[in-house]
């Protein structure tokens, strides 16, 4: 799958699919999409882009593991549910910023748990398929 | 159209059953996605079908009101697609290892494997 | 008192770290913790005696009602002073007769932990605390039973053991949460209040099955006595303390336990006279054909623990008395005859009957010892057993009707007894001391000490009752009974019917002892018969079971991964279809349902031509793209239907499901044709109806009213309280926030998994 249309096609599609998911992550809050779905989208722009550069170039692109999003895609999920906890209140229990921010709209703690669960689904899509692919190409 | 999409429902739950009663590991698999497909489309179906509404509320309010769809099933079924993306995954990595393992698709080969 | 019961375990646990300090002649110190044990019970005598039972609460698991109070009566002092008193002896005895044993702190340890249970057992008056103590007292007896645990017979007498005690067990926790769901309460004092509930509730009679069930296998009634012949493979010292003193005896303190609350009742009464009667007549029939020195007594314990709860089982004042001295004498007694046995088996190195003879002339005060614990058994006058013996027959005969019948079962077991009693006790002494004995000589006397004591304790109360009348008789009928006692212990009742009974018991023993010589043929003609026996039933059927598993799981665990999902299925075809056509009107309701409209038909027929391709392709590949064909066509219905989050999530993970199939599926060869078109049909029939089934289902359920409860509180909080107008992402980023939390750590797992099982080698054992 070497094609050169594809490649150039890539150098372009790469950011511009990035873009999007996040774009998708953030609005997920108020219109249709969200961490999952955005994570999937960024998932499938460095597939892509494996498949017309080749993986290793992918790899070479990305420096490092994909596998390391997993720990700490947990992790900011995992923390954002503790902000609360300083405001006295029980684990999870969602803290907004006073003033809504510019395109995003207001700003709270479920947004980082969204953020933390589009970095888990990025790191553990892209283990799996790299894994698999390198695997195969052996 | 609901009776349609039970039929369909039910082809899927067919099918995929069918295809993990075969021999073939892809098989197996192949018939566990159209499965997993069909178990999405029946909660989805049993949540009652309402078109053109989606479960987001307008800009101008400040609750859903009126006709709308029922936002659980949705939930439910957009967690299950990605933990059944994450089992198949893991599936189909086993039947690699397996097939690098014994040389075999078949099923019934690896019985053997105990005896030895 | 926490600390008295405690105390064992407390001895238990150090013998953990600290054990090998009393490998040593050290042992003998032990003896201290049952003695002052022995002595501390004592000093409650007079209260008790004053009719002032003690109560001692502590709390334990407060929020689930159970406490430890411990309640000390008549009849737990008795048990308690028993536990203690002729522990002291087993104790003393035990640190000479394992003397220089490689596990002797092994032993001591158990030892303390029956005590300690054994005490809890008894003084317990929580119900939970005393099932806990009561399943320590079988799991230590198992531990001693298979103390000699390099012998293959030790540890399946020590398995039989538990299986029995332990299935009792079960039955007896049923009981207490019966009684407690009638009562309310586990504490045995505060039912008592409410007798006449219990007595007339519709449960009685499974009540008593539980109950009975718990002190039958516990006191080895019939038919299960087979465990306690079994559990002579224990040391001595271990049958003699737990398996005719006092363990044994915990079924019997269960039931005169529960005499005031459940008896007086004629379920209670038949049931134990009929038990309690068949057990001690056959046992001590069986016991006159043993040769084995211990067997003999086992099967006499076993006959003894008969009577006690045919006594219980008669339930008047009187037979309550004769139970209540009856229980003593035969600790005593008992516990003497298989000391002695004991000794005799150390020095000898034999336990057959037939070979043992003369050996007064090398063990007098054993002899001695033995002599008194078998006149005490036989109820010679001015023992304690005569006494015993009297109080039997005075009950029996004062039941009526059955008095002819029930007496002539008690005099018939006494004279076997009696015989039983002087083959262990008398015989070994007597005649000519055979060659081989003649090296034979006293050990040392902690082990004659103790029989010859128990000996002279049962002359000594028999010779003066008031000693225990007063003091501890009475008060255990009182426990059990309600009711002051009235009837003094005394030796002479004058010339009567009793006194006849009582001489022609002694003499058609004496002339039984006489003329029946114990001998090997006899005993192999009696083994014949063991084919129909309780023992070998239950283990038939043991076997039988295992059998029946065995080819059980061989049909139904074959290894073939299609037979399993099969079997699932038509189970559960077969449960639903039996339902849908049983308890289901079936009917159609399209009224509700939305208008046909012209591109959903289309996708679905688009579906329904992928699914068939999926199925009946021979190309891999085809096939993986027939379903995806299927996942995006189920994600543009999920476009029509107001479900964008979904058809989102759906178009990637299908993007993705795909990459990941062909990634490793293009280097497989093509399907191969394995199954013949029988098996074909076959299973497409079968997954047709469960299609079928899944259809009928979703069309009923459609036709139900939706309850929208929960959904109207996410449609309606999910902006005013988490500020989020898309309702779906609400829910699952904050609403049901900790789940999607462990979703992610699956996903997580899932991808370590693959990981780990691709970059791990594939090693060359588990390639061939």
């Amino acid at each position: 799958m070497k094609s050169i249309i594809l490649k150039r096609a890539t150098v372009y599609l790469l950011p511009l699919l990035l873009l999007f998911s996040v774009f998708i992550l953030l609005r997920g809050h108020y219109e249709p999409g969200g961490g999952f779905v955005g994570g999937l989208i960024a998932s499938i722009a460095f597939v892509l882009h494996a498949f017309a550069n080749g993986l290793k170039n992918t790899q070479k692109f990305l420096v490092y593991h994909p596998g390391i999003l997993i720990p700490s895609g947990l992790a900011i999920s995992l923390l954002s549910g503790f902000i609360s906890m300083f405001k006295g209140e029980a684990y999870m229990k969602g803290a907004w910023l006073a003033k809504p921010v510019p395109v995003i709209g207001s700003v709270g703690t479920p947004l980082f748990f969204d953020i933390g669960v589009y970095f888990v689904v990025i790191g553990v899509t892209l283990t799996i398929l790299f894994t698999i692919s390198e695997t195969t190409t052996q | 159209m609901e009776l349609i999409l039970a039929f369909i429902t039910a082809i899927l739950y067919a099918a995929g059953l069918y295809l993990m009663l075969r021999r073939s590991m892809v098989k197996l698999l192949i018939g566990l996605t159209l499965l997993s497909n069909g178990a999405n489309l029946l909660i989805f179906l049993l949540g009652r079908l309402t078109r053109g509404k989606p479960p987001v509320i307008g800009d101008d309010e400040k609750y859903l009101s009126g006709l709308y769809a029922d936002p659980i099933p949705q939930a439910l079924i957009l967690t299950a697609i990605v933990i059944s993306f994450g089992l198949t995954a893991f599936a189909i990595i086993l039947l690699k290892r397996v097939y690098i393992v014994t040389n075999t698709d078949d099923l019934d080969n690896l019985n053997t494997t105990d005896d030895i | 008192m926490l600390l008295a019961v405690l105390s064992g375990f407390l001895l238990a646990v150090f013998f953990l770290f600290a054990g090998k300090l009393f490998k040593s002649g050290a042992s003998i110190l032990l003896s201290l913790l049952p003695l002052s044990l022995f002595v501390y019970f004592l000093s409650f005598a007079h209260l008790i005696a004053a009719g002032e039972p003690q109560t001692f609460r502590y709390e334990w698991i407060p929020t689930a009602g159970i406490h430890l109070s411990f309640y000390l009566d008549g009849l737990s002092l008795l048990f308690a002073l028993l536990i203690t008193g002729i522990g002291t002896l087993v104790y003393l005895y035990a640190s000479a007769y394992l003397k220089g044993h490689h596990y002797l702190d092994r032993f001591f340890g158990y030892l303390s932990l029956f005590m300690g249970s054994m005490l809890g057992l008894v003084l317990s008056d929580n119900l939970l605390t005393l099932f806990v103590f009561w399943e320590l007292t079988s799991i230590s007896s198992f531990f001693l039973i298979g103390f000699n645990n390099d012998s293959e017979a030790s540890r399946k007498s020590a398995l039989q053991a538990l299986a029995i005690t332990g299935g009792g067990g079960f039955l007896l926790l049923s009981g207490i949460i019966l009684l407690n769901s009638i009562t309310g309460t586990f504490s045995l004092q505060e039912m008592l209040q409410q007798r006449d509930t219990i007595q007339n509730h519709a449960f009685y009679g499974l009540l008593l099955f539980f109950i009975f069930g718990g002190a039958f296998t516990k006191s080895a009634q019939f038919p299960f006595h087979f465990w306690l012949p079994g559990a002579m493979k224990a040391p001595t010292p271990v049958s003699a303390y737990l398996h005719s003193a006092t363990m044994v005896k915990a079924g019997v303190y269960l039931l005169a336990r529960f005499t005031p609350l459940l008896g007086q009742h004629s379920y209670w009464n038949t049931t134990l006279m009929i038990i309690g009667g068949i057990t001690m007549l056959y046992a001590a029939i069986h016991a006159i054909f043993r040769t084995d020195l211990k067997s003999i007594l086992a099967y006499s314990t076993i006959s003894a623990l008969g009577m006690l709860v045919f006594l219980i089982g008669i339930g008047t004042q009187r037979s309550l008395i004769a139970a209540a001295v009856f229980i003593l004498v035969h600790a005593l007694y008992k516990a003497g005859l298989f000391l002695v046995a004991g000794v005799i088996d150390h020095e000898t190195g034999t336990r057959d009957v037939t070979e043992l003879n003369g050996l007064q002339k090398v063990m007098k005060p054993l002899a001695i010892a033995g002599l008194l614990a078998a006149l005490s058994n036989a109820g010679i006058p001015f023992t304690f057993g005569f006494l015993g013996k009297d109080l039997v027959y005075e009950a029996t005969l004062a039941t009526g009707w059955l008095a002819p019948w029930l007496t002539a079962a008690v005099v018939l077991t006494n004279i076997l007894l009696l015989f039983a009693g002087f083959l262990a006790g008398i015989k070994p002494f007597t005649k000519q001391l055979p060659q081989k004995f003649s090296h034979v000589h006293l050990p040392s006397p902690l082990m004659w000490a103790p029989p010859l004591l128990l000996g002279v304790g049962g002359l000594l109360f028999g010779s003066m009752p008031g000693i225990v009348d007063k003091t501890l008789v009475q008060p255990v009928v009182f426990a059990m009974h309600g009711a002051a006692v009235d009837i003094p212990l005394k030796i002479w009742h004058g010339f009567n019917l009793v006194l006849l009974l009582s001489v022609l018991t002694i003499t058609a023993g004496v002339f039984l002892f006489f003329f029946l010589k114990p001998s090997h043929e006899r005993l192999a003609t009696v083994e014949r018969l063991q084919v129909i026996s309780p023992k070998s039933l239950l283990l038939r059927l043991y076997k039988g079971v295992e059998n029946f598993s065995f080819s059980y799981t061989r049909t139904m665990q074959n290894g073939y991964l299609r037979v399993y999902i099969l079997t699932i299925l038509l189970f559960t075809i077969g449960l639903l279809a039996y339902r849908l056509f049983t308890g289901v009107q079936i009917s159609l309701d399209t009224s509700s349902f939305s208008p046909y409209s012209f591109y959903e038909i289309v996708i679905v027929v688009i579906m329904f031509i992928a699914v068939l391709i999926t199925m009946f392709t021979t190309s891999r590949l085809a096939a993986v793209a027939a379903m995806s064909v299927v996942g995006y066509s189920l994600c543009l219905l999920f476009v029509f239907y107001s479900a964008p989050d979904l058809a989102m999530t759906q178009f990637a993970i299908d993007t993705l499901t795909v990459v990941l199939f062909v990634l490793v599926l293009f280097k497989l060869p093509p399907f191969l044709q394995f199954a013949n078109t029988a098996i074909k049909i076959r299973d497409g029939v079968i997954s047709l109806l469960f299609g079928a089934l899944i259809f009928i289902i979703a069309i009923e359920v459609l036709n139900e009213s939706v309850n929208k409860e929960i959904s109207e509180f996410y449609a309606t909080n999910s902006y005013l309280m988490a500020k989020g107008k898309n309702v779906v992402n609400v829910i699952l980023v904050d609403f049901r926030g900790a789940d999607t939390m462990i979703e992610i750590t699956v996903l997580t797992i899932a991808a370590i998994g693959v990981y780990s099982l691709l970059k791990l080698k594939v090693s060359h054992s588990e390639k061939e």
